[in-house]
């Protein structure tokens, strides 16, 4: 279930209350999140769509702990991360977070294997474990067969894809997309979000996806509208309710 | 060790950059190597030093000649246990170019003075019986590629003439930094064919019973010979040779200064290198962060690659000074000594790891400092 109104029953994977985020500009004070609430459910797939400076990748980067609120609360998983100091969120983000780009952000020194591997360096997984594990997650994004590709040999799409399977490797609590398919031509993405789909419906992930394509959104369990600050449920909210 | 490929990979970013920064630690590593070798050869005569030696000149100056007949006489002064002298010969061997110490010995005496020297006793025998024989340091033999029996003509400067000798052997030194590219002959017959400053010797060495009565017995010797025609300056044999450093104090800090220059160069520009090799990647060192990697460890990331650069350069320069200096003495003897110091290669390595880390450590810290969402927004 994803409620935008603060009244979630208390076992949401996320639960955000209160969430303020303001910018210094100059003398200028940009209020961009405004007493947002948010409850989303462990397995739901959520697009987030707004106007373009309306915050949804500041919400994004809060959510995925990146970034600090000005005021409120986030919790995920029952661990309130706002609280959390810096070495301790970036350990948080090891183990519970999965960010997708818009721009794929592999980095162009490594292969595939190797960017995949990234967050399972983290671990305290032997080097064949971590093998195994990048195998299944090159696997899933059906690209077993670009492994020891570099980053510049492989088509935008499937640079995503990668950049997806590094995202999942390490089985994170969720999936943070921030316009996943924004550099993308209709058929890659179309791809790339036939694998998002999958990977919620399948595979029970949970994802939140910040999209300016309708037809993206569309893919999503439910669509929430940011706008001036706080969200507001899209048509398709009510249809999952 | 599974970190390595990161670092790796990051250093074959750029492949002509990485190049280009080893080459400057090569170069400047080789230059350091250049200038230990050579600071080494004018230290040299330092680590020689006997303790308990003491060199005796003219007080006015080490060409001024002192009379033979100061033999006995310092023999009787207290806390003298040998005596021995030489003179300098300073003839030309084919071409001026060829420099190398001659030197007129008080062949009884000489070796028990400076026991680090050794000669097959047949060869020494051999010397003792030719009047016009020489022995030869194995470097020098090497140079020239003497060998036992052979006749030098060496054309006399201070002693004009043409004057032969006959190789009668080839010594060697106990240790390393023995200067085995000297020319020893008879002093008696030396100044059996000179026609002036006949029953003059060069300078007198002593050895005196107790080193801790250096200064004592220094002092004894050269008040024996005040008010005489012939005053005398003792010192110690390390002094002695300190005093030569000295003259080649402007030299050393010439060295020095140089040596300083390059360093500050090289940290300039490998700081700037890494500043920029940082610079351009702060997405991705960001993405690093974002996905959970510390600040701590980006930092060390950065840190490792210049080291590493350091190192490798360290490696290729000191290297080659290494090999320089196996290939042999490239002024052909100018320098007694030319090999590069164990310490000079450990000093090397520090002082580039110091170099790399130093220019490392701004982009690390800006690295390590580097906020994720002010990265990745910046596109
Ligand atoms: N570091 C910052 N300093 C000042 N203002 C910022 C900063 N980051 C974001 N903003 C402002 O906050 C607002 C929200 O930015 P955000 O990037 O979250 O929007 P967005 O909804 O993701 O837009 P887009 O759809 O274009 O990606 C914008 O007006 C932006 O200018
Ligand atoms: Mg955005």
């Amino acid at each position: 279930m994803v409620r935008v109104d603060g009244n979630g029953n208390g076992d949401s994977l996320v639960r955000v209350r209160g969430l303020d985020k303001k910018y210094q500009r100059g003398s200028e004070e940009i209020h961009v999140l405004q007493g947002l609430n948010l409850d989303v459910d462990a397995g739901e797939f959520v697009a987030f769509m707004g106007p373009s400076g309306s915050g949804k990748s500041t919400l994004l980067n809060l959510l995925g702990g990146i970034d600090l609120p000005t005021a409120g609360t986030i919790t995920v998983a029952n661990d309130e991360i706002t609280h959390l100091s810096g070495s301790k969120l970036t350990e948080w983000r090891a183990r519970h977070v999965g960010f997708v780009f818009q721009m794929y952000n592999l980095i162009p020194v490594l292969t595939a294997f190797q960017n995949v591997e990234l967050p399972l360096l983290l671990t305290k997984l032997s080097k064949a474990e971590r093998r195994k594990h990048v195998e299944t997650a090159m696997a899933l994004v059906e690209l077993s067969d670009r492994m020891y590709h570099y980053p510049r040999q492989l088509s935008g799409g499937q640079e995503q894809r990668v950049g997806i399977a590094r995202a999942i490797v390490a089985d994170p609590t969720f999936l943070l997309c921030d316009e996943p398919t924004g550099d993308l031509d209709r058929k890659s993405a179309d791809e790339v979000l036939s694998l998002l789909e999958t990977l919620s419906r399948q595979h029970g992930k949970t994802i939140l996806m910040v999209t300016h394509d309708p037809l993206a959104a569309e893919r999503a369990h439910c669509i929430l509208h940011l706008d001036k600050g706080v969200l507001t449920e899209g048509k398709k909210a009510g249809a999952a309710q | 060790m599974k970190y390595v490929p990161l670092i790796l990979a990051n250093l074959f970013r750029k492949p002509v950059r990485t190049i280009l920064t080893i080459g400057s630690f090569g170069v400047a590593l080789f230059l350091f190597g250049l200038l230990a070798i050579v600071r080494g050869s004018f230290n040299q005569g330092l680590d020689v030093a006997g303790a308990d030696r003491l060199v005796i000149i003219n007080k006015v100056s080490l060409i001024q000649p002192l009379p033979l007949s100061y033999r006995d006489r310092l023999l009787q002064i207290p806390g003298v246990k040998q005596v021995t002298f030489a003179n300098w010969f300073g003839g030309v061997y084919q071409d001026e170019r060829n420099f190398f110490a001659q030197m007129a010995i008080d062949t009884p005496t000489y070796l028990q003075m400076f026991t680090e020297f050794k000669v097959p006793p047949d060869q020494w025998k051999a010397f003792e019986a030719d009047r016009e024989g020489c022995l030869v340091g194995a470097d020098l033999a090497k140079r020239f590629g003497w060998k036992i029996g052979d006749r030098i003509p060496i054309k006399g400067t201070i002693f004009p003439g043409a004057w032969e000798f006959n190789v009668r052997g080839i010594y060697t030194g106990a240790r390393r930094q023995d200067d085995t590219t000297q020319f020893w002959f008879h002093w008696k017959y030396l100044d059996e064919r000179r026609t002036y400053s006949k029953g003059m010797v060069g300078w007198y060495t002593i050895r005196v019973n107790n080193p801790d009565d250096a200064v004592k017995v220094a002092k004894a010797i050269d008040t024996t010979f005040a008010n005489s025609p012939w005053e005398t300056k003792t010192d110690t044999e390390k002094a002695f040779a300190t005093g030569f450093v000295k003259q080649m104090g402007n030299i050393q800090f010439l060295i020095m200064s140089i040596g300083g220059v390059v360093f500050f160069t090289l940290l300039l520009v490998t700081g700037n290198t890494m500043a920029i090799a940082v610079r351009e990647r702060v997405r991705e060192l960001a993405v690093l962060k974002a996905i959970g990697f510390s600040d701590v460890f980006v930092m060390l990331l950065v840190l490792f690659e210049s080291v590493i650069v350091a190192l490798a350069g360290a490696g290729l320069g000191l290297g080659a000074a290494k090999l320089l200096t196996l290939a042999g003495d490239p002024t052909h003897g100018m320098l007694p000594f030319f090999f590069l110091p164990a310490g000079a290669l450990t000093a090397g390595v520090a002082l580039a790891i110091v170099v790399g880390l130093a220019s490392g450590i701004i982009p690390a810290l800006s690295a390590s400092r580097l906020r994720v969402v002010d990265a990745l927004r910046r596109v």
